[in-house]
């Protein structure tokens, strides 16, 4: 098999083999909730902690001890059934799925086989020219997730931390429906941004709160049944995603043009050195024995318990969007954007709310607010100008106490914390709009007295020409005045100075 | 359903145990009699049976979500085999 | 004072005819001197039970004392107590020193008892005749020579040896009933779900059952008072309000109906062993019950059920037994497989491994249906067999074992002999029942119990029948001569 670069990857091979070849994505994502405790022990989630302080003896796996179940990870888990327009079971059983494994403490992982507790559902994408699609969900399944090996040293052996142990994870079930790394990467940044408005999941990527399987085939265009696929394991980021997807895709083409044949395996993919490969423990072919866990009941889920949770709610991204477009005027693009996160949707619509102007607000948001959150690479919770200091600042556009440009002025202070809010930055600075007659009139004079030769040329050109002239003039007396003279007001004043 | 000493190895194997290559064929004889023991079962009708989990039918109680454990690690790496910083130590895990 | 009953014991402690230290004392001492000969004890935990016995005084003298206050009493040694070794019977345990107490323990504790030690037991509770011990056979105190039956043998012996007032034990198939009947005491298994089994090390985690093991009917009801109730750690733990089990003791059995399951009485059950068992009935007339025969039609396949459900829960139950992170590890693991492999391979006994490959091979690809399912299903079969026969009668009465204790060794090398010995008990765990085994005399030189079985939640009514009758006989109260 011969090794590609990533730029070959893009340039020369991968046109000419997609003319021929069509990708079958079908992704398995588990997506850790963001319960306070773990799934079947009373054990802190939290993450971060010293290896071990947070694994019970429940967690551990130690004799005798048992499980019982957390409520609070059954209803995140109707909760994103509810979400995706899915049908909740209401019998839920938990098997165990037998295996061997370090990072296992009991020796088999409680899963959901036969009956989960999320039926078949869709997501709906939007890609990058704007076309929509749907992924349907076949199932989502409530298990607990393993600790984790550390493959430093210790002696020539691995160290063991079991904290993770007994996180409830759903693990989501697509069916094959996506066809490139595009619109695998767009269904996982909608998945994203489903869970975290349902708020069941904190969406740390870089944590392991989402990590994502893909399983990929390729298979000649037009044909009907699928390509032999692997399963790339555990990416973490929708960048590494998108490679690991290029990579496999392009290494199974590879492959099938020199005459041979994939195979079906577990593959790993390292981010960091873009290298992908088998994994090697996987000798034996699986056996799991699944059974239903004799140490927990079938968990019946009553109407009454859906209906609560029905109400609970939030508006879901898609629904979302759509308000944003129909009721407060905003682009597709936009209100996109805006949407697919919930934290940003709720900055926006504070703004909006509070200054009384979507389409301000909007702009702001995606425009300085997004400029200065990715410069600093913090997210919109960590911004130092909260919704309610940027409604401030709008408010003070839309009643013409400041001008646009002193606005960004105003907003970097508050991005530095030169103020509480916009007001204070204002008067302190002496920011305020100039509407006053005789000192713009004074301010114009200078200006003209200072441009003799333009305004001679002016005079001379006709008028037709005149009206792009008169732009150097605004500009001229905008920055005499440091930005703060009614724009309207000098554009007016000029014209009848310079027009007499 | 009998099974035979390599199936018995391929079980063994599932259940990370080992057997001794001249104990096989007494074990896959003895396996061999408890499986015809348990074979009766096929010889009744069961079709519109449900199985039969808890005596009592009874369904699962759920836990509110409180944190009720601390950390108790020293006293529970306490009986560990190998431990070093915190971490229970097993050989080289190869993925 | 060793061989009165707990609930005489008890009733002494109260009145100040001796003190708890003292009767622990007079235990210890008859452990030291008499256990080398059944070998019922893993652990004596002296010190331990002198300090309890001193602590259960002091509480008494504040007015602060239960029934079981300062009562010497014995746990099977699969009940994880904090701080004292936990071995189920097993090599792989032998270094176990659990960091939390089981809620059976717990709550005895808590009661005031004084804990002696840990009894001998079958390897994980997986055997008839506590042959499978890894700390050595348990010896039957009426005959040496006679197992005592399991898997809570040195529960069941160390009572029957008056080393224990009581002892706790736990039932899967019959561990409780069996080793009582063979051992000539009285043992409870109770409702499933109506003790906690958080603690407890599982063998077959839906049949698992705890329950006392005692000389009488009276003793049984005052440790379930304390044992019994909901446990919001376990799962399969019911929320039902706990009765005081020695409330009816005295209740008429006038009226009662008894049912003969004629599958009890077929072939196979010793002539003797019927005969005690067709006597104790009798008995049961003369106090006002009236008998009727009823069927129990799927009986013969509780065998294949249970010995199908009970190994696949256990393969997987068993798992946490690796050497990564407690119990015992190989020495030098040349790979983690080898890791696995050796310190279980070494780590287990025999019948432990044959049931985990049983359990394994039954839950693999392509049988689950065919062998855990269907058991389940005729699990239910069973199940509804009882409820049906509870229409017409209102105790199920019958024997515990088809012969009185066999010799060790005489079974040892046939498993499968060994497994249809269970016949008569195992029904009763798959149904979930309460059952009960009642000393009935002696048949072939051997102690020989009345097994009873009521229905879900008739701890009471079990209770009340069998105080009955051990008011009007004497069994229960016979010991062995050379203990």
């Amino acid at each position: 098999m011969s090794q590609t670069t990533p730029s070959q990857l893009k340039t020369d091979n991968w046109p000419l083999s997609t003319d021929q070849w069509e990708t079958v994505i079908g992704l398995e994502i588990h997506v850790q909730l963001a319960t306070k405790t773990k799934i079947f022990s009373g054990a802190s989630t939290a993450f971060g902690a010293e290896p071990n302080t947070q694994a019970c003896a429940v967690d551990l796996g130690l004799p005798g001890v048992l499980p019982v179940v957390n409520e609070e990870a059954i209803n995140m888990a109707i909760k994103f059934g509810l979400g995706i327009d899915a049908e909740i079971n209401k019998v839920n059983v938990f098997e165990r799925k037998n295996y061997f494994y370090p990072d296992l403490p009991k020796g088999y992982q409680t899963t959901q086989l036969e009956k989960p507790i999320v039926g078949a559902g869709h997501v709906e994408i939007t890609l990058k020219d704007g076309s929509t699609k749907t992924v349907r969900i076949h199932h989502a399944h409530l298990e607990e997730d393993a600790g984790k090996s550390l493959h430093e040293d210790y002696h020539g052996m691995s160290g063991i931390d079991l904290n993770r142990a007994g996180t409830p994870l759903i693990e989501i079930v697509t069916e094959p429906d996506m066809r490139n790394a595009e619109e695998a990467v767009a269904f996982a940044k909608k998945l994203h941004s489903i869970v975290t408005t349902l708020g069941i999941c904190d969406g740390e990527m870089s944590q392991g709160s989402m990590r994502f399987d893909v399983n990929v085939s390729v298979r000649p265009k037009g044909q009907k049944e699928l390509g032999t696929r692997t399963e790339t394991k555990n990416l973490n980021s929708f960048k590494f995603m998108e490679a690991a997807i290029l990579k496999e895709v392009e290494r199974q083409i590879d492959l099938i043009e020199d005459g041979g044949d994939v195979i079906q395996e577990t593959r790993l993919y390292n981010g960091d050195t873009d290298e992908a490969r088998s994994m090697r423990s996987k000798e034996e072919a699986n056996d799991y024995r699944y059974f239903p866990c004799p140490d927990l009941l079938p968990v019946l889920i009553e109407d009454s318990r859906l209906e609560k949770l029905r109400a609970e709610m939030p508006e879901m991204p898609d629904a979302k969007k759509a308000r944003f477009v129909s009721d407060l005027g905003l682009s597709e693009v936009d209100a996109e954007i805006l949407s697919g996160d919930q934290a940003t949707a709720a900055f926006f619509e504070t703004a909006a709310n509070i200054s009384g102007d979507a389409r301000l607000a909007s702009n702001w948001v995606l425009g300085e607010v997004s400029k200065s959150l990715n410069a600093n690479s913090i997210g919109i919770s960590e911004s130092p100008v909260t919704a309610d200091m940027l409604a401030g600042l709008i408010t003070r556009i839309k009643d013409n106490t400041i001008t646009g440009k002193v606005a960004k002025q105003v907003f970097e202070a508050l991005w530095k914390g030169d103020g509480k809010n916009a007001d204070e930055i204002i008067e302190k600075q002496d920011l305020r709009k100039v509407t006053d007659t005789d000192a713009i009139e004074s301010m114009i004079d200078e200006v003209l007295v200072a441009n003799a030769q333009q305004v001679e040329n002016y005079r001379a050109a006709p008028p037709e020409k005149r009206s792009k002239m008169i732009g150097f003039f605004v500009g001229q007396a905008m920055r005499a005045s440091k930005g703060k003279a009614d724009p309207g007001m000098v554009n007016q004043m000029l014209k009848e100075k310079l027009d007499a | 359903m009998a099974v035979d000493a390599s199936e018995i190895q391929k079980v063994a194997n599932l259940a990370r145990l080992s057997i001794d290559e001249s104990q096989l064929e007494t074990t896959a004889d003895t396996i061999n009699r408890i499986l015809e023991l348990v074979d009766q079962m096929q010889m009744v009708k069961t079709d519109h049976v449900e199985p039969l989990a808890h005596p009592l039918d009874a369904t699962q109680r759920l836990r509110k979500d409180v944190v009720s454990e601390e950390n108790n690690r020293e006293q529970l790496q306490s009986c560990a085999p190998v431990v070093e910083d915190g971490l229970f130590l097993v050989p080289k895990v190869i993925e | 004072m060793y061989d009165k009953s707990l609930s005489e014991q008890s009733r002494a402690l109260a009145n100040g005819e001796l003190s708890s230290l003292e009767l622990t004392q007079l235990y210890l001492d008859r452990i030291k001197k008499l256990d080398g000969n059944y070998n019922s004890y893993i652990t004596v935990t002296e010190d331990l039970a002198l300090e309890q016995a001193k602590a259960a005084d002091e509480r008494r003298a504040t007015g602060d004392a239960s029934a079981l206050t300062g009562i010497p009493l014995a746990h099977k040694d699969l009940f994880c107590t904090e701080g004292v070794k936990t071995t189920c019977g097993s090599k792989i345990l032998d270094n176990f020193i659990a960091p939390y107490e089981s809620t059976v323990t717990h709550k005895l504790k808590e009661a005031g008892s004084v804990m002696l030690g840990k009894t001998n037991m079958d390897e994980f509770a997986m055997g008839s005749s506590n042959e499978n011990s890894y700390y050595g056979a348990v010896k039957n105190p009426w005959d040496t020579q006679a197992i005592p039956g399991g898997s809570s043998g040195g529960s069941a012996a160390c009572v029957a040896a008056r080393l224990a007032a009581g002892a706790t034990g736990t039932d899967t198939g019959g561990s409780i009933r069996q080793p009582a009947s063979h051992c000539g005491i009285t043992g409870l298994k109770p409702t499933y779900g109506r003790v906690s089994r958080y603690g407890m090390i599982a063998y077959a985690s839906s049949l698992d059952q705890a329950g006392p093991m005692t000389r009488t009917a009276e003793d049984a009801a005052l440790m379930l008072n304390v044992m019994a109730g909901f446990d919001h750690r376990d799962s399969t733990c019911l929320d039902r309000e706990v009765p005081d089990y020695t409330a009816h003791l005295n209740d008429s059995l006038e009226g009662l109906t008894i049912g003969l399951p004629k599958e009890y009485f077929s072939t196979g059950l010793d002539s003797e062993v019927e005969q005690r068992v067709r006597d104790a009935v009798a008995e049961y007339e003369k106090l006002g019950a009236r008998v009727k025969e009823v069927s129990l039609p799927n009986l013969e396949l509780s065998i294949p059920s249970y010995y199908v459900i009970a190994p696949a829960e256990a393969s997987s139950n068993l798992s946490r037994f690796d050497g990564a992170r407690f119990g015992y590890r190989c020495e030098n693991p040349e790979d983690l497989m080898d890791m696995y492999k050796r310190s279980r391979s070494e780590g287990f006994g025999e019948e432990v491994k044959r049931r985990i490959l049983v359990g394994t091979y039954a839950l693999s690809a392509g049988y689950y249906d065919a062998y855990y399912k269907k058991a389940q299903k005729i699990r239910r079969l069973i199940r509804d067999d009882f409820m049906n026969a509870f229409e017409q009668c209102d105790i199920i009465m019958g024997p515990n074992a088809p012969t009185s204790a066999f010799n060790i060794g005489e079974k040892s090398d046939d498993p499968v002999a060994m497994y249809l010995s269970d016949i008569y008990t195992l029904s009763v765990n798959l149904a979930g029942l309460p059952g009960m085994s009642v000393p009935a005399g002696m048949a072939n030189g051997r102690p020989v119990g009345l097994q009873m079985i009521g229905r879900h939640f008739d701890e009471s009514g079990l209770l009340n029948a069998a105080h009955r009758f051990q008011q009007v006989t004497d069994f229960h109260k016979q010991f062995p001569i050379n203990s």
